[in-house]
């Protein structure tokens, strides 16, 4: 998926805009591999101006989404392309796309103006035999701008990278901040009876497509891990009976074990520079903490309270850990320097706490909480304040954010019953805000772990 | 996975065994042949001392009655000395995934070192936890959750 990177040209509009707004990190126009970008002048107006009329805070976008008029991009793969962008608008929340035939030239702003419309696309796209060529052109309906054009380029077969990727400009351009469509989620594929499923890991794009299987069920395998850094996971697997972290390296399809440890390794996470592993190894009754160097292996064991100390996840400055302990004689959630040494409990709302995340926001961390024999997900301050509960269920759990910090992914499971036969297990997205959420297409899974976006 | 199928296995084996121990007794009057488990065997550890001790909620405290059931694995296991066992805990699925590792590893250990205590060498067990991962129970309910909260010696 990462193959035949291409050198990108930035966009001139995507430039002036970021430099305009001193908006963090303006993806620019080209940012996938194998995609390669070029800017479309509007025709006339020299250059887009007045982006800021563009731009709607995201808060405003959820309780009112924004209307944009996306029309066909044309038939059979450019239909496809139109598809999956709208999908990627309309499932996150924040948009609500308006089919549309493609006009003819300039848009008719004042018709749009008339549907409620906010903002517009416009585009074709010119099948080059192996390679589609994609022109996108991005307008504010309001002021009859361009906003942005781009032309992609990219091997036929990426054409939902295509789509992903407009998407992603369009979020970027419209809301301020960074999308999140060109990514993937890593997961646990579920099969078999309840008492003995077959586990697979296996990986897919954030909206369901393309999902294939990595590891072939032989052995219990849970809970994949991202390398924010590059296309790397790290998991965990029961092979030959002794359950150990591994990584996988998505590239070329090679595992390899994590450290050797006496006890199980488990929960791992990795730094957010991608060049080092947090994890818990059990002794005796509890587990300790220790961070892995990948390039030396080195270990480092930064806690040793004897009691469950697990699920570490750094904050996004590297500068701290949130885990989960039993030291105080319930799971709760603690906050520790990354260094190790003395611990702070952040949770006190009535029940048991796990599964803690930091948000790549730094603002947050997500969590499970387990009270009267079910489970919320929630999401608090790292201080410990603002603890809001976003969803709950029978099972939620195992949360994690997608890039921009703006979206969780969870695994969702159905009580069995009495007999085992209410037993269902799925991944679902929701909003930070609580808001938008649905089932992801993923069947029988468990574990979602959310990449970067793809490069 | 391997380890519990070991064992309801052996459970389907015992009592298989039973009921043509019962058979024979009925039409031949006499019990001349031996029709119990292989000794030392997985299927005579869950004859003679059973093959899993319980746990209450979140918790690895021994109950007499777990203590009693490793007594008599501690005395079968003298009686195997070349016997090695897999200790495996197991948790209900209120807990999330990770800490369920953790804590079934917990509760393989308190097996484990009672087991210890009671003079069968260390070197003789070791232990695993499948956290909520392999239920004995597939229900959700109380009476299924009690049964997933466990510890399972498996012979090796």
């Amino acid at each position: 998926m990462t193959s035949s990177v291409k050198p990108l040209i930035p966009d001139d509009d995507a430039d002036r805009l970021a430099a305009a707004f001193g908006r963090r990190g303006f993806m620019g126009a080209g940012v996938a591999g194998g995609l390669m970008a070029t800017p479309l002048f509007a025709a006339g107006a020299a250059h887009a101006q007045a982006a800021g009329d563009a731009e709607i805070t995201v808060d405003q976008a959820r309780t009112a989404p924004i209307p944009i008029v996306l029309p066909s991009l044309g038939s059979g793969v450019a239909q496809q392309i139109t598809d999956v962008i709208s999908a990627d608008l309309g499932n996150c929340g924040l948009f609500r796309p308006i089919s549309a035939s493609m006009p003819q030239g300039t848009p008719d702003f004042g018709s749009y103006k008339s549907m409620g419309a906010r903002a517009a696309m416009t585009g074709k796209v010119v099948d080059q035999g192996n390679s589609l060529r994609v022109e996108f052109r991005l307008w504010d309906v309001v002021t009859g701008k361009q906003i942005q054009g781009t032309a992609y380029t990219a091997a036929s077969q990426d054409w939902r990278r295509i789509a992903h990727v407009i998407a992603d400009v369009i979020y970027g351009r419209l809301l301020g901040e960074q999308g999140y469509f060109n990514s993937r989620i890593a997961y646990i594929a579920r099969s078999g009876p309840r008492a003995r499923q077959v586990t697979r890991l296996a990986i897919m794009d954030q909206d369901g497509a393309d999902s294939r299987y990595l590891t072939n069920g032989q052995w219990l395998t849970l809970t994949p891990r991202f390398n924010p850094a590059n296309s790397e996971l790290a998991f965990m697997s029961y092979a030959n009976y002794r359950p150990r972290v591994y990584l996988f390296n998505l590239n070329t399809g090679q595992q390899r074990l994590l450290g050797d440890f006496s006890g199980i390794s488990f929960a791992p996470r990795f730094a957010p520079d991608g060049r080092s592993v947090v994890l818990s190894v059990t002794r005796g009754s509890g587990s300790d903490i220790y961070t892995v160097d990948l390039a030396t292996m080195a270990r480092r064991q930064i806690t040793s309270s004897g009691a469950i100390d697990t699920s570490p996840s750094y904050s996004p400055d590297g500068s701290q850990i949130v885990f989960n302990s039993d030291r105080g004689g319930s799971p709760q959630l603690y906050i520790m320097s990354a260094a190790g040494g003395d611990a702070k409990r952040i949770s006190y709302g009535h029940g048991h706490y796990g599964s803690p995340v930091w948000s790549p926001r730094g603002d947050l961390i997500a969590f499970s909480r387990i009270a009267n024999g079910s489970f919320s997900l929630g999401v608090m301050a790292p201080d410990g304040t603002g603890e809001r509960i976003l969803t709950q269920g029978f099972t939620v759990e195992s949360p994690t954010f997608c890039p921009n910090g703006r979206v969780l992914a969870f695994c969702r499971q159905s009580s069995a019953g009495s007999n085992g036969a209410g037993f269902a297990t799925g991944i679902n997205t929701i909003d930070i805000t609580g808001f938008h959420e649905r089932a992801l297409p993923a069947g029988s899974a468990s574990d979602p772990t959310w990449s970067p976006l793809n490069k | 996975m391997k380890l519990k199928l070991l064992g309801a296995a052996g459970m389907a084996l015992f009592l298989a065994a039973c009921s043509d121990h019962a058979n024979k007794n009925v039409n031949t009057g006499a019990a001349t042949q031996q029709v119990g488990p292989t000794p030392g065997s997985e299927a005579d550890l869950v004859a003679t001392a059973g093959d899993r001790v319980l746990f209450a909620l979140n918790q690895n405290t021994l109950s007499s009655d777990a203590k009693a059931t490793l007594d008599k694995q501690a005395a079968w296991l003298a009686k195997y000395p070349q016997v090695h066992v897999q200790v495996a805990g197991n948790c209900d699925d209120r807990g999330t995934e990770e800490y369920n590792i953790a804590l079934g590893e917990r509760r393989a250990n308190a097996a484990h070192d009672y087991l210890v205590a009671k003079g069968v060498d260390a070197s003789r067990i070791t232990t695993i936890s499948y956290g909520k991962d392999r239920p004995t129970a597939v229900g959700d309910d109380e009476a299924s959750w009690a049964q997933n909260r466990n510890a399972i010696t498996a012979v090796q």
